[in-house]
């Protein structure tokens, strides 16, 4: 293999990048991305960068320096648009074509939209930049969905002095994802600051004077966050012959065809550890998912590994931090197994089938966190990991993701 | 080869640990701390794992 093609400068991208150089790859390799920056750490855009405290520089993820080391031919501020795997290449947005022999897909998400005048997304460091530079004391900031990056959002321009409206679709903030228990503690650290959250809400459009909802009332603000998820970046491989349905299609090995893997928030492979596919917005699996499709490509076909990672995902909220391992949609049982939710320091775990398979922490020191990482890894059986150590009323879920 | 562990942008996810725990640990708040900042070479692959891992980039490897 003397030609790999990285498509997408992000973290799981540079993590597949590095990690071909560092197996002893030594032939060309491309990557492209579709933003004109170096690739940047994107979880403090929520955070840190929100709220004033880092500049975007700190946001780097390697110094020229460190990304010269890598011998890359580097494409930036020019998208992939079309992939020919029958004649092995991809076609930029500039009229380039780029042979390959081996192909990393790791074009990310970009963010849902609404109808309208538009408002504020944020994903990339432009998103950010922009409405940092509006969110001044006393200026009214409505947020369209209280997941956790409209969670983050909100707690960063409630500390800076805004006037802030969370609007949420789902009657309990998360509760599809963490449930419905500790979904409502997330949802009280909101109402105890006053920030203005209102569930069952459905918004339709945004205005020039605020957000319209589906009663026909209108939300005035001066700002509009639209935070309602995202859509994996895969319109560009239509017609390629990948198969695309919510990301591209992977086995467990993230191989999406011969020669072909894919990683990050656009990768939907089949995760053998919890025996289901799934698609992670990570920051963590962006570049564990990156490493593993790059030694996948690189390896011979009988000694490529399964990419069975344990997710884990971390939510600064309020001075809350929220830390969760493993696979938590669709659980069928919560219970917490540390600490009191009313206290807001506490350790929950979930169930799948007979097996742990997440937990959640706010406000627990590491070492309890990690034993429940080892139980999850392991596929640890629930009764007897869980039943012994609940010390409160176990949780009945209704809930499936 | 020399660790340098930036711990004010460290987010406690504790990912270095479970790469490189010969080299890392975290404090009651999660935060890493740098165990050996000259590791051995037998623990050098770890680092880099444990670099590339690190959710919030604040681990380097430099030559000194």
């Amino acid at each position: 293999m003397r030609r790999i093609v990285v498509v997408g400068a992000s973290a799981a991208g540079l993590a597949a990048a590095e990690t071909l150089r560092r197996e002893g790859y030594d032939g060309t390799l491309t990557l492209v991305g579709d933003e004109p920056l170096a690739p940047y750490d994107r979880p403090p855009l929520s955070k840190q960068l929100l709220a004033a405290e880092w500049e975007p520089e700190r946001l780097t993820l390697r110094s020229p320096d460190d990304l010269a080391g890598l011998d890359l031919d580097l494409r930036l501020g020019v998208a992939a648009s079309g992939l020919q795997p029958a004649d092995r290449t991809v076609e930029l947005a500039d009229g380039s074509t780029v042979p390959y022999d081996g192909l990393i897909l790791a074009t990310g998400v970009r963010p849902r939209r609404l109808p309208g005048a538009g408002g504020h997304v944020l994903r990339t460091l432009d998103d950010a930049v922009r409405l940092r530079d509006r969110l001044t004391p006393g200026r009214r900031l409505v947020v369209v969905g209280a997941g956790f990056l409209g969670a983050e959002a909100a707690a960063v321009a409630w500390r800076l002095g805004c006037e802030v409206t969370l609007l949420e679709p789902a009657p309990v903030p998360l509760a599809h994802a963490v449930g419905t228990e500790v979904g409502e503690v997330l949802t009280r650290a909101h109402l105890d600051r006053g920030v203005n959250l209102r569930c069952g809400v459905t918004v339709t459009e945004v205005t020039g004077e605020g957000v319209r909802l589906a009663d026909g009332e209108l939300v005035e603000a001066d700002e509009v966050l639209v935070a309602i998820g995202s859509l994996p970046n895969t319109d560009w491989l239509d017609g390629s012959g990948l198969t695309v349905g919510d990301g591209v299609v992977c086995d467990e090995y993230s191989a999406a065809a011969p020669n072909v893997y894919a990683a990050g928030d656009v990768a939907r492979w089949h995760n053998p550890l919890f025996g289901l596919p799934m698609r992670i917005e990570h920051r963590t699996n962006a570049a564990e998912q990156g490493m593993a499709a790059a030694r996948n490509l690189l390896a011979a076909p009988q000694a490529r590994k399964p990419f069975a990672p344990v997710p884990y995902f971390w939510s600064d909220q309020y001075g809350m931090k929220i830390q969760a391992y493993g696979y938590l949609r669709g659980h069928d049982e919560v219970a917490v197994v540390e600490g009191e939710l009313t206290e807001g320091r506490f350790l929950a775990a979930y169930r799948r089938g007979e097996k742990v398979t997440g937990a959640l922490a706010v406000g627990m020191p590491p070492k309890a966190i990690r034993q429940w990482r080892q139980a999850i890894a392991t596929g640890a059986d629930w009764d007897g990991t869980v039943a012994s150590r609940s010390r409160a009323e176990v949780v009945p879920e209704g809930v499936s993701a | 080869m020399k660790v340098e562990l930036e711990a004010d942008k460290c987010v406690a996810s504790g990912q270095c640990v479970l790469a490189a725990m010969d080299v890392f640990d975290q404090d009651d708040d999660g935060i890493a701390i740098l165990l050996d900042e000259r590791p051995a070479a037998e623990h050098l692959d770890d680092v880099k794992e444990a670099i590339a891992v690190c959710p919030a980039a604040a681990i380097r490897l430099v030559d000194q």
